[in-house]
């Protein structure tokens, strides 16, 4: 197999796009919005329930669409549990660098271990929205802006 | 099928040459024909000559060069009345694509039409072009969409039209072969049922053109649109095909040079048709470029690429269903060489990205259909689409890069 789709699909990635974690809709969420892709018809709806400290105390998504914007989905829900706002918005900061083919230092070690599954997608330009249609949304849910779309 | 041996499909893939070219180091397997298809040499060395040697304005000057491009765009003309055996030339109107001749009726003919409640029949495997056109008449003006489902297979039933059709309806807007299921509709019949309602019939024929040959008089159709680069031509030229009967009530498009008899400061009169509908510089290059690309065709012959096309689509369906997990949308038993697929648990983009790295260009996606996939429940499919220099060895490589995409996803 090409070296480019073998860092594209690897198999925590396949896994993720198989099993979306924290998927579905969450009762108490405060902040929701949606990403749609209009070239392709993906979408993507993110749930955020943040407290009174701007802690994200839980993030789900549900939706539809390629098995690289389900697993960016489903990994991100899985690194922001915890985190406050403005942690979150960083973590996007440097993902949306590392999907673009930038090392992201600003990133700490740990998140960009975790995030680096997700850099095959620079190799392929065409599919970076892919990656970055949960990322987007979700800073629109905080954002209070309702939905968003890549294309 | 039985195979047409004096077709010579090497010999007329050197007259592409983007064909040699690699993609991801592989040898490029173009099956996104249905989306644009790759231009012969004659076409583009026949713009290159009248571009270097005879261009200028049309219409306009009284020198040389204007009269000599005015010559060659108005024999473009009568080539496409020739292709689609359209009665007269002035039928025949230029625009920048299909997209441009179905809008050119919406606003031209139909919008002065419509009151509100009137009608609009279309089917629910139009392309977008075809149906974003009248939710304008509906959004701006009141019209009400009626909607034709297709069979399980794809097929549009021609009664299903005929029952759709009621004293409101003021046309009904077709596809000619769907640019998804690559169903052929039953348009001669359709038109017979419309018309003995009194409904004037829009055909939609970016793909039809492109399979099998076309007769606009046989149809019996009021307006069929075309587009260049799905011909082998170039982008930025289409036609609007409309019959005679309907020209002289339709009110101008566009505003501009060209299409007036007169302008004074308190008053405006319009030329004839087709000029009344072509205003400002039309493409003429482009137009020039479509003429070449149909002698091409018809050099090759139509017949001769329908069957060839036939048999490639043939084999690649039959392959593609005896694989495990893959799902053909559109089985329709009169249909153009366009293969609608999906891999069970592969979304079409991750399908697309990885035939491409195997050189297979395909389209994935919704192919500007939504309502046709909320209709089979699907969110995209893939599309393999087959034009005159594809061959057998392309259609090898398309299963081969199935199985791989099978694969990566296990």
């Amino acid at each position: 197999m090409d070296q480019g789709l073998r860092e594209l699909y690897q198999e925590i990635i396949l896994d993720h796009s198989r099993h979306p974690r924290h998927f579905g809709a969450i009762a108490d969420a405060n902040h929701v919005a949606e990403g749609h892709n209009p070239l392709c018809g993906d979408k993507v709806k993110i749930y955020l329930s943040v407290d009174a400290n701007d802690r994200i105390k839980d993030v789900s998504f549900e939706g539809r669409g390629c098995a690289i914007s389900v697993a960016s989905a489903s990994l991100m829900t899985e690194m922001l549990k915890g985190r406050s706002v403005a942690e979150a918005e960083e973590l996007m900061g440097g993902f949306l660098l590392l999907v673009k083919g930038d090392d992201a230092q600003t990133l700490e070690e740990d998140d960009r271990e975790r995030l680096e599954v997700m850099a095959g997608v620079s190799a392929f330009p065409m599919r970076v929205k892919c990656a970055t249609l949960a990322w987007h949304a979700m800073k629109a849910a905080l954002d209070g802006k309702g939905n968003t779309r890549t294309e | 099928m039985r195979q047409d041996t004096s077709y010579d499909v090497a010999s007329l893939r050197r007259d592409f040459p983007i064909l040699a070219r690699e993609v991801h180091g592989r040898p490029l397997v173009y099956l996104d024909n249905a989306a644009s298809a790759q231009k012969p040499k004659h076409v583009l060395e026949t713009m290159n000559t009248f571009a270097t040697s005879e261009y200028a304005n049309v219409h306009r000057g009284v020198h040389y060069l204007s009269g000599a491009a005015t010559e060659r765009y108005e024999e473009a003309r009568v080539r496409v009345q020739r292709f689609l055996n359209a009665a007269h030339s002035d039928e025949i109107i230029f625009t920048r694509g299909g997209t441009e001749a179905i809008n050119l009726v919406s606003y031209a003919y139909l919008a002065p039409l419509i009151q509100p409640g009137d009608e609009i029949v279309l089917s629910i495997m139009e392309h977008h072009s075809n149906i974003v056109p009248w939710h304008f008449l509906r959004e701006r003006q009141g019209a009400v969409l009626k909607w034709v489902e297709v069979s399980d297979l794809g097929e549009l039933d021609p009664a299903d039209v005929a029952r759709a059709i009621g004293p409101k309806t003021k046309l009904v807007a077709i596809s000619h072969m769907s640019n998804v299921l690559g169903t052929k509709t039953p348009l001669q019949e359709i038109v017979r049922l419309a018309h003995a309602r009194d409904v004037p019939v829009l055909a939609d024929g970016c793909q039809g053109a492109v399979h099998g040959v076309v007769d606009v008089q046989a149809l019996g159709v009021d307006f069929y649109a075309i587009t260049g680069h799905k011909l082998y031509g170039p982008t930025g030229i289409g036609v609007l095909y409309a019959k005679r009967k309907h020209l002289k009530s339709m009110r101008p498009f566009q505003g501009g040079g060209e299409m007036i008899r007169e302008v004074t400061k308190a008053n405006v009169t319009y030329a004839d048709a087709p000029m009344r509908f072509e205003a400002g510089t039309p493409p003429i290059i482009e137009a020039v470029g479509l003429a070449a690309a149909l002698d091409y065709i018809d050099d090759v012959g139509r017949e001769r690429i329908d069957a060839h096309e036939q048999a490639l689509a043939g084999i690649a369906a039959k392959r593609l269903k005896e694989m495990n997990g893959v799902r053909i949308i559109g089985e329709a038993r009169d249909k153009g060489p366009i293969i609608s697929f999906e891999a069970i648990g592969i979304h079409a983009h991750d399908l697309a990205t990885i035939l491409d790295r195997e050189g297979v260009a395909v389209r994935g996606g919704h192919h500007c259909a939504q309502p046709l996939m909320e209709r089979f429940n699907v969110s995209g499919t893939a599309r393999a689409s087959f034009a005159l220099y594809n061959t057998q060895a392309e259609v090898d490589a398309l299963i081969a890069a199935v199985h791989e995409a099978r694969k990566v996803f296990g």
